[in-house]
């Protein structure tokens, strides 16, 4: 088999630019279902992505982001990620990241009357997904 | 008629307002480009996630979701998006009167969330509900605001407080060309959906994951944040836009009423001249 023919489109849109579009031979990325790894000739669907980290592998080399929010189109040719937040490692500060970990642990710790766990344990998720993304390198 | 000096100051006078609206005109225009760079560059996302909406939608069927039905509540909330600066020709009174006018509301009906001070003061005077004013987020929108707006407005949605969520900005359709637009943005349009449904039958293969009513309840929040962020940035350059034509059309005004000025303050210093000579030749024939 050629060894094009096992790549196929991604394509990652924030609503303020396009994030990444080339070809790859596989992505990896962490839905509310679990995480999930896509190749070529996928089952046309449409998944919601959960805080975790994008793993782009084109033939020599991976690429990570951290992906928080947003849905994924995935056509057996083309694999769309609307992204409402994702960030390549070098934009990530990691002593902020830290900071927030802290925090939303803090606050599902105590679990005051009136906090929002919910958001407080999305936002520790968004944080463990930055940290991670820059442990990876 | 009017003596030299007057018409010295008024033409004065002129030249610096020319200066200031000529100076507007430029940072308009500078505005105009960034906020049109914004617009093409996040129009990518809101292509995508409408062709994704409407397919899930196609695919979907007859779903009771309340997103797609409407509430049972008369009252619509509507986000009005103006600007916070005025100078900007009609860009401000269109959206209102568009509010007020042709949507054809009842103005007991309505729910305002105003983004931006001018339509929010207009619509005040009328004397509509506003909810509440985030004006500050039209001077830099970005997408966590919107996102922001959009859980407020689909809480009170899902509370039953509205039935109806409309949004009404200034569409740039290109630099000359802002059209005033109102768009529903909850419940989803059925007609929409039934045209689209034989449009993408090929596509309908699609599946979803976790399932389809729990994919809509996530994809529906973010649909319409989209459209709102798309609101805001298309408002951001249509601001622009409208008012560098304001003050375009002022600038070459006050060019015209300078030249009129200029000929006025000849012809006037031209005149003075003529009746001094007329007096000194008459004052000499008095004495010789």
């Amino acid at each position: 088999m050629a060894e094009n023919d096992n790549r196929f489109t991604l394509k990652v849109i924030t609503p303020d630019r396009v994030f990444y579009e080339e070809q790859v031979t596989m992505v990896e990325f962490n839905t509310i279902e679990g995480e999930v790894g896509i190749y070529k000739e996928h089952i046309p669907m449409t998944m919601i992505i959960a805080p975790g980290i994008l793993t782009i592998t084109q033939e020599n080399e991976t690429k990570e982001a951290a992906l928080h929010a947003g849905f994924a189109e995935v056509l057996q040719d083309k694999v769309t990620i609307l992204a409402e937040i994702i960030e390549w490692p070098v934009e990530i500060d990691l002593k902020r990241a830290e900071e927030s970990k802290e925090r939303a642990e803090n606050r599902i710790k105590e679990h005051a009357p009136g906090t929002d766990m919910k958001r407080a344990e999305l936002s520790l998720k968004r944080a463990v997904a930055r940290i991670n993304a820059i442990n990876y390198q | 008629m009017a003596s030299m000096r007057d018409i010295k100051r008024r033409k004065g006078s002129i030249q610096s307002t020319q200066q200031i609206t000529k100076a507007m005109k430029l940072v308009s225009t500078v505005k105009l480009q960034r906020a049109k760079q914004r617009a093409e560059q996040s129009k990518a996302y809101f292509n995508c996630m409408y062709e994704t909406v409407t397919s899930v939608l196609a695919k979907t069927g007859n779903l009771n979701h309340p997103y797609l039905n409407g509430g049972d509540s008369a009252k619509k909330a509507v986000i009005v998006i103006t600007s916070n600066r005025g100078l900007a020709g009609g860009y401000n009174s269109n959206i209102v009167k568009l509010v007020t006018q042709q949507s054809g509301f009842k103005k007991e009906d309505l729910r305002i969330y105003a983004v931006g001070k001018k339509g929010k003061d207009a619509l005040n005077r009328y004397g509509y509900e506003i909810v509440e004013e985030d004006s500050d987020i039209i001077e830099e929108p970005l997408y966590v605001d919107a996102m922001a707006l959009s859980s407020r407005v689909l809480e009170a949605y899902t509370r039953g407080e509205v039935g109806e969520i409309y949004i009404a900005y200034t569409a740039f359709k290109n630099t000359v060309v802002h059209e005033p637009t109102l768009l529903k943005l909850l419940p989803v349009e059925p007609e929409k959906k039934e045209e689209k449904a034989q449009e993408k039958e090929s596509k309908a293969l699609m599946s979803f994951e976790p399932n389809d009513d729990e994919a809509l309840e996530l994809i529906i929040p973010k649909y319409v944040t989209s459209l709102i962020y798309g609101g805001l940035i298309e408002a951001v350059a249509s601001e622009n836009g409208a008012r560098m034509q304001a003050m375009d059309s002022a600038t070459s005004n006050a060019e015209e009423m300078i030249d009129h000025l200029s000929l006025m303050y000849n012809r006037a210093r031209q005149g003075s001249i003529t009746q001094e000579l007329t007096e000194i030749i008459a004052g000499a024939n008095a004495i010789s």
